[in-house]
């Protein structure tokens, strides 16, 4: 008996046929799209809405939400990103029923709601690499819709700036013998350069209007505390110095833009330029123009792009990843990768418990947390050895018996004590707890585990936690930083001030940090205008951002 | 508004404060502190006049750390609060313990 073993593609040729029938070439009128969508899709299709951290297929996912659910339901969308109303519609109205996602952010309150009334049927909340590995394992899609600038009329896709996830999108699906359908802004006669080659691409659509994108990564510096320029000066004097962090991965808030905007004011003070932060695995955060502008920061590779920073991008060739045609390609994959694999780790959270253990999922939201938790965790499998992984290494408690020495990743969690409203930051018990009991999850949903975290930084002090012999000692050394909330307020004074005396909680005062510098006159930009200038007028911030 | 003193020490044999100073500013989320010398019979003495009802144990919890760190007598300091978090006032109260010379 002979075994067919091209199934897919026999499957993919029957819907290629279906859309030739109806009349439908390559490049589609985007007034022909729910026919599109009719002769391609079937129900039970595994499908790709790419929906990224900025960049969404936003035409396309507003098509299919408006699909007739009588004729096609029970998709399983496998997406990283749901940001728009349009992506939970489709659920809403019986279009899809299974979702495999990594982040929800805005739409988590109702996605909850969709999950409780049994209208989403949840695979698993997964981080961006693992769902991106997926798609190469066993949640290949059948259908992707990705979103690009441009196509030239074979069907070459120009993504821009924003790459982001559509490599991995593409490649999983149109290998696995998979339709893949492209909006795009404009169709020109020659694209810029080939992000995705023709021959991958099945249909290309030109939207009504161009795709979705989120500034996402623009923090004002006009917003920024002194609490948080204290906080930076902290971190630069206290972690970056003494490991001589040189490749890292930052966090997108306002406590790590403050540190990028010391880098040429405090940093320089201390004669730290060419030995920290020279290679950082980040997106085009503007607020990083100032320490690229005067040489600190040496190379950047990003997960996506920032809006109203691609002439600047584009300018600096020897910093950041740029195509021949000169503009940067970003990668999601690969910079998420790169991130896991640098020596150090900064990022904010929400709420923090005394194993430090920390999470920003609050009640009622399914939100999931992307890309965090591959950054923020130590790599296992890491063996090369730089200086910061080998001291962190070192100096890291061992299990008892233990005689093996081993390098290890610094995994830094930037916190102030309370959050807005006196919320404190430090509780004895995360929300998450909570969580996994209203939506009956396996385990609370933690975004950084305390055993993967080396510091704790707070403006109260730095906690050592990787020094820590026992669970004990690390709940001692975290509410020796958490100050007056509840948590901090019920320290053993005697066990932390002997963990101070062993240098594993450190003060300000302790670093040799003077208060008086901490305003924000240390900052090397103090707005958005002030970016501009640094950028030599390049950047150019959406007008949310101008007040002139 | 709300009115707090609190005191602490005395604390003899230690430096007495030689000049006033003042930190910070009134502002949403923020403070002023003004230090000055003032006779105390060797005590520290703090009042707090506070927009923000409710929080006498978490001042009474800064403020007690502060005076045991810079252990200072016959100092008398005056915070008009506009709703700052500890963090705020134990960064205003570092810094004028730095300027007074006692941190």
């Amino acid at each position: 008996m002979d075994r067919v073993w091209n199934r897919g593609e026999q499957d993919r040729q029957a819907r290629l046929a279906r859309a030739r029938a109806a009349g439908l070439g390559r490049i589609v009128d985007a007034a022909r799209i729910g026919e599109l969508l009719r002769a391609v899709l079937v129900s039970g299709d595994r499908l790709c809405i790419e929906g990224n951290n900025q960049k969404h297929a936003d035409f396309l996912a507003e098509s299919l939400a408006q699909a007739d659910p009588a004729h096609l339901h029970d998709l399983h969308v496998v997406q990283s990103n749901l940001a728009l109303p349009c992506h939970l519609d489709v659920f809403e109205r019986g279009i899809a029923k299974r979702l495999d996602f990594c982040y929800s952010g805005d739409q988590g309150l109702r996605m909850a709601r969709l999950v409780k009334e049994g209208r989403i049927e949840i695979g698993a909340i997964h981080t961006y690499l693992e769902l991106y590995s997926r798609y190469f394992v066993d949640l290949t899609p059948r259908v992707a819709f990705v979103a690009a600038q441009s196509a030239d009329r074979e069907g070459n896709l120009y993504t821009g700036p924003n790459t982001e996830d559509t490599p991995a999108v593409v490649e999983g699906t149109a290998f696995k013998s998979g339709i893949v359908i492209a909006q795009v802004n404009e169709l020109v006669e020659r694209v810029p350069r080939v992000d995705v080659p023709a021959d991958w691409v099945s249909f290309v659509v030109k939207a009504p209007r161009p795709h979705y994108i989120e500034p996402i990564f623009t923090r004002d510096p006009a917003n920024i505390t002194e609490i948080q320029v204290l906080m930076a000066m902290m971190v630069v004097k206290g972690i970056y110095a003494p490991y001589e962090v040189a490749r890292l991965n930052h966090g997108i808030g306002f406590d790590t833009a403050a540190i990028e905007l010391i880098l040429p004011t405090y940093a320089e003070s201390l004669g730290l330029k060419g030995k920290i932060c020279r290679y950082m695995t980040v997106n085009p955060c503007p607020t990083l123009i100032p320490a690229i502008e005067s040489g600190w920061v040496e190379g950047i590779h990003c997960a996506g792009s920032e809006l109203g920073m691609e002439a600047y991008t584009a300018a600096r060739p020897d910093v950041f990843f740029n195509g021949p045609d000169g503009s940067m390609r970003s990668n999601r994959v690969f910079c998420q990768l790169a991130g896991h694999y640098a020596d150090l780790f900064i990022g904010s959270t929400l709420q923090v418990d005394p194993e430090g253990n920390s999470s920003t999922a609050t009640a009622s939201r399914i939100a999931g947390f992307g890309g965090a938790p591959n950054f923020g965790c130590e790599s296992r499998g890491r063996r090369h050895v730089s200086r910061p992984w080998l001291k962190a290494g070192l100096e890291a408690a061992r299990p008892a018996g233990g005689t093996m020495p081993r390098g290890r990743k610094l995994v830094v969690q930037m916190v102030e004590t309370f959050r807005e409203k006196m919320q404190p930051t430090f509780v004895e018990k995360l929300d998450a707890w909570k969580l996994m009991d209203e939506f009956g999850l396996d385990l609370p949903p933690v975004m950084v585990y305390g055993d993967d975290v080396t510091h704790f930084v707070t403006e109260e002090g730095i906690a050592h936690l990787h020094r820590c012999a026992t669970v004990a000692e690390r709940e001692q050394a975290v509410r020796g930083i958490a100050g007056y909330t509840p948590v901090g307020l019920a320290r053993d004074h005697a066990a932390v001030e002997r963990l101070r005396e062993r240098g594993i909680v450190q003060r300000p005062a302790d670093l040799g940090i003077d208060p008086r510098l901490a305003t924000r006159d240390l900052l090397a930009a103090r707005s958005i205008k002030d970016l501009v200038r640094w950028s030599g007028g390049l950047y150019d911030p959406p007008r949310r951002f101008r007040n002139w | 508004m709300e009115h707090l003193v609190f005191e602490f020490g005395p604390f003899p044999d230690r430096p007495r404060p030689a000049a006033s100073v003042i930190v910070g500013v009134v502002g949403s989320g923020n403070l002023e502190a003004l230090c000055e010398p003032a006779p105390l019979g060797g005590r520290l003495r703090v009042e707090v006049n506070s927009s923000v009802h409710g929080f006498g144990k978490t001042w009474e919890a800064v403020l007690g750390d502060f005076a045991n760190r810079v252990r200072t007598p016959d100092l008398l300091v005056t915070i008009n609060d506009a709703g700052a978090t500890p963090a705020v006032v134990g960064l205003r109260l570092a810094q004028a313990a730095a300027e007074l010379g006692v941190a």
